[in-house]
This record gives structure tokens, sequence and C-alpha cells, in this order.
């Protein structure tokens, strides 16, 4: 590998941004390939799949036999509100691979007796979430039914352009939950961004049935392709 | 966005910037019930240090000797390994794999 490929990997990785290393097995040639030029990109569909299983492979193409290597940030979640579903929630996202960090202002339910080994961030989400790093390659949960803390954790959310994003609540509570964010500057395009009532509907019942139906909705968000993904939800 | 233990990439630029030979070996196919998925890699300087696995330890040692000859070569190479059938067994497989490992400089 080139020192400048690997010292271009190196610097999509650190600013958490995904790339696709494509080797030529034959003869040893590389190019690196990052996300946003995927676009343009003749191997874009193979770039794409590849990028969405986040799993390497090999390929076929243009009589050439090419190793495509998934450099991919680890997948975060944010849930904000430190209730009964997420006691059961963080430890089934952190099995699943991701990094969890649960926020609650509330120091009675963000307590470490309640989440042991959970990252906990005891503040309003305008101070706990911004140093979070919240990206593209997050998904977000708001659960704790509190208006004052979910709806500015949900702009949060969306001007960072997580690519799941949830909140608890009825559908009902969900149409008000509209008109106050519409209020306070939110677009149409990213309140449709929301998956509420929060969950593939699995008739899920106790707090850790929920916390497996929302894990099961991310992962459909995250792996399923765009027209699939309809289907699912 | 899986769980990867990428900060060898890390160790292999710092090591190269260091003045070190280097070689990067990347698990490109696996058969079978392989122990690591393509795509985990190992990195191997020119005092024989390395970091990362491609196999879980069963080829590491094997893996590290082809890389010192790469790193003096420059030239990639392609390395295929048959886990035997009772090696995999003592290393925690439930049948035998096999695994291509692409060897390649740094720098």
């Amino acid at each position: 590998m080139k020192l400048e490929i690997l010292h271009e990997l190196n610097a999509e990785r650190a600013a958490r941004r995904a790339a696709i290393l494509v080797t030529d097995t034959e003869n040893g040639e590389q190019r690196l390939v990052k996300a946003a030029d995927f676009a343009k990109d003749p191997l874009r569909a193979e770039l794409d799949k590849q990028l969405r299983m986040g799993k390497s492979a090999n390929v076929e193409a243009g009589g050439k036999k090419l190793f495509l290597n998934v450099y991919a940030p680890t997948a975060k979640l944010v849930i904000v509100g430190a209730v009964h579903i997420s006691q059961a929630l963080a430890p089934l996202a952190r099995s699943l691979g991701y990094d969890v960090t649960v926020v609650d202002p509330r120091t009675a339910f963000a307590s470490p007796e309640r989440f042991p080994d959970i990252p906990l961030v005891a503040e309003w989400p305008d101070t706990a979430l911004p140093p979070l790093n919240v990206d593209a390659y997050t998904a977000f949960v708001a659960v704790t039914h509190d208006p004052k803390i979910d709806d500015p954790a949900l702009l949060h959310a969306f001007e960072r352009n997580c690519f799941y994003i949830g909140a608890l609540g009825s559908r009902k509570t969900h149409a008000k939950r509209g008109d106050r964010l519409r209020a306070q500057g939110a677009r149409d395009t990213d309140i449709a961004r929301i998956h509420a009532p929060i969950g593939l509907a699995i008739g899920a019942v106790s707090p850790s049935e929920i916390a497996v139906s929302i894990m099961a909705e991310i992962t459909a968000v995250l792996r399923l392709p765009p027209k699939e993904k309809e289907e699912a939800a | 966005m899986l769980d990867r233990d990428e900060d060898i990439l890390k160790a292999a630029e710092d090591w190269q910037k260091a003045g070190r030979g280097v070689a990067l070996a990347t698990v490109v196919e696996t058969w079978g019930s392989a122990p690591r998925p393509a795509g985990s890699s190992l990195v191997i300087n020119d005092e024989g240090t390395f970091l990362g696995s491609v196999s879980g330890g069963c080829v590491e040692g094997a893996v590290v000797t082809e890389a010192m000859d790469v790193i003096q070569s420059g030239k990639p190479r392609m390395l295929e390994f048959g886990v035997a059938d009772e090696t995999a067994w003592n290393v925690g497989l439930s049948c035998g794999g096999t695994i291509r490992v692409f060897v390649e400089k740094v720098g």
C-alpha cells in the first residue's frame, strides 16, 4: 500500500467517514474510494452494496479481480432517556457492536446503578449532545416521553443527519410532537424521518421486547436497500 | 460500521514514518469456517513485531515470515492457508476453513 493511500485512509477513518480500498489482487494496484465519491465511480453499485453490508468482498469487473476492503466507522447509538426501555436497549445495542451513550438530565434516571458500564451523560441535550459527535453513522433514539428533553435532542439529530431517528410515543403523541418541532423550525422532511411509534411492529410489550423491536428497526434501516426498507417499515 | 481493530493502520503509518520496513497482510477470501472475516488484517514491521490478526493465531507465524520477504522484495504476494480439520478443532472451529491472505509492502 502506498504511503499516501494509507495516510488518506487513516485521515478518513479519524474523521469518521467511510471509504473502500480497491485492490487488484493480481498485480497489487490499489485505489481508495471515499464514500463521497461513490456516486461517480464505475463500481458504484458494488461499493454501495458492500458499504451497506459493512462487509469486505471480492468482485470481478472489467476482467479484473478486485478486493473491496470496507472501512466504515463504528456505528453509534445515542439514547436520550435513561428509562426502563433504555436499560434493556443499551446492552442489546452494545452486543450488536454499537458504541452506546445514554443521555438524561435527570440524575435519578441516569445513574450508574441502573446502567452499569454504559457511558452516561446526566446533562440536558444542548450540553450533552454536541461533544458526542453525533453523525451519519449514529442511530438516535429519544425515549424520555418529555418534550423538554426529547424535542431539542431530535432537532440535534436532524441537524447531524443520523441514519436512524426514532422517538417513543403513540401516533397522537407523535402528531403533537411534529407540530412542536415545526414551530421550532424543523422541516416536514425532518419530521418524516422520525420512526414513530418507534420499533418494528412485533407486538412488543416488555421493555426488553421493545428494545428488540427498536434494534430490529435500526438493523433494517442500516442493512436493507432503500426499497426493501420501505416494505419492512 | 462494524467493530474492527483498525488502529493497526495507524501503527502501520507510524512505523513507516519512523523508518521501519512495514508490510500489511489482509484476509481477502475465506471458505468454510474461517476464524477471521475478509478485511481482517495484520501489520508487521521488519523487526518482526506485529499487530492484529488474520486467523486468530493459526497461521500468523507463517504470514509474518512471508511478510519479511515482502518487505525485502517490495512485491506483493497472495498466500493460501487451509486450516486442517484437527487444527480447526483445536482453535474452536467446528470444521476446516481456508483463507487467502494478501501481503503487501507499505510505502
